[in-house]
């Protein structure tokens, strides 16, 4: 039985003419290990995505937008994966991936990783304060929260920069995809205007 | 003062009180940040009149990272004797969208950008 929760901007995916895909098996190495693959994996998709955005060297203009293109997909899918590594559930064989969608007005980044079902409560109830909340002034306020608290070892930005900052449309879809022992996966979407 | 990996660099100026950071910063939790933390604590404990966080080469930083660095700034929010400004670089666009942060966390914070 696959039971399936969204919340936010999530929509089901449809055929996409360009998208890649990169998937990670995370028992294989070692978290400390496997981290710089995050911002490797991130940059890459940011430079294999400029090809779509030409810049010409007589139109400055095109020039800027191919940077902020390239900068703003890195940054997320930096930060889509290093979320994705840190709440992936260790006891479970399921595979992270990331994947990136060009659509003719914008992008769309989703990336899948189980979720301990002992955490789901809890990151869905940061949801929900996510989606009720004016994200930029939540984020002020998790900056000082953050600043007074000495033993916070999560920041809790990765998500709020990316509603804040880049001012992106997130959803959420949660499946219960195997019982007993039972596996949880989350996929997070992003969409990007650009 | 200085740290230096094959991503990053980060050096400190005493004569201008500027911490200047290089590269690409993506380390994984505090934990990663801490030796960063600890150099820009040095910093501030020698009191300078105005401190400098040029930014101009920093390509790219995480959450952690602008986490880290927010906690410096309203650190030295509470320093009333304390200026500080934040360098950073037009050409670099995670900084035209980030940086203004730091002035809403410290209103008298001075932006420069390049």
């Amino acid at each position: 039985m696959d039971m399936i929760q969204t919340f936010g901007d999530f929509i089901e995916p449809t055929p996409s003419q360009e998208y890649l895909i990169i998937g990670f098996s995370p028992s294989s190495i070692p978290l400390k290990q496997r981290w710089r693959n995050n911002g490797l994996s991130a940059d890459f998709l940011a430079d294999y995505l400029t090809t779509f955005f030409p810049g010409n060297e007589d139109d400055p203009s095109t020039i800027d937008r191919q940077a902020e293109i390239k900068s703003a997909v890195s940054y997320i899918a930096n930060e889509l994966l290093e979320n994705a590594m840190k709440f992936n559930d260790e006891t479970s064989e399921y595979p992270i991936d990331i994947k990136l969608q060009l659509k003719s007005d914008g992008l769309i980044f989703s990336v899948a990783n189980s979720i301990s079902p002992l955490a789901v409560d809890q990151f869905q109830g940061y949801i929900r304060q996510l989606l009720a909340s004016e994200p930029s002034e939540l984020y002020i306020e998790q900056l000082e929260k953050n600043a007074a608290d000495e033993s916070s070892t999560g920041s809790g930005l990765g998500l709020l920069t990316m509603l804040s900052d880049y001012t992106a449309k997130m959803g959420w879809k949660f499946q219960t995809v195997q019982q007993d022992p039972e596996v949880i996966t989350v996929t997070t979407m992003v969409q990007l205007r650009v | 003062m200085e740290i230096k990996t094959e991503d990053y660099g980060i050096c400190y100026d005493p004569a201008t009180a500027t911490v200047s950071f290089v590269g690409s910063l993506r380390l994984s939790g505090p934990e990663e940040y801490a030796p960063i933390v600890q150099l820009l604590g040095e910093v501030a404990d020698v009191e300078p009149a105005k401190i400098t966080l040029n930014l101009r080469q920093l390509e790219f930083l995480n959450s952690s990272g602008i986490n880290m660095l927010s906690k410096f700034i309203i650190e030295m929010r509470k320093k009333a004797g304390i200026k500080m400004t934040v360098q950073g670089s037009q050409s670099i666009a995670w900084q035209g969208k980030s940086l203004k942060n730091f002035q809403r966390l410290m209103p008298a914070l001075q932006l420069e950008f390049l």
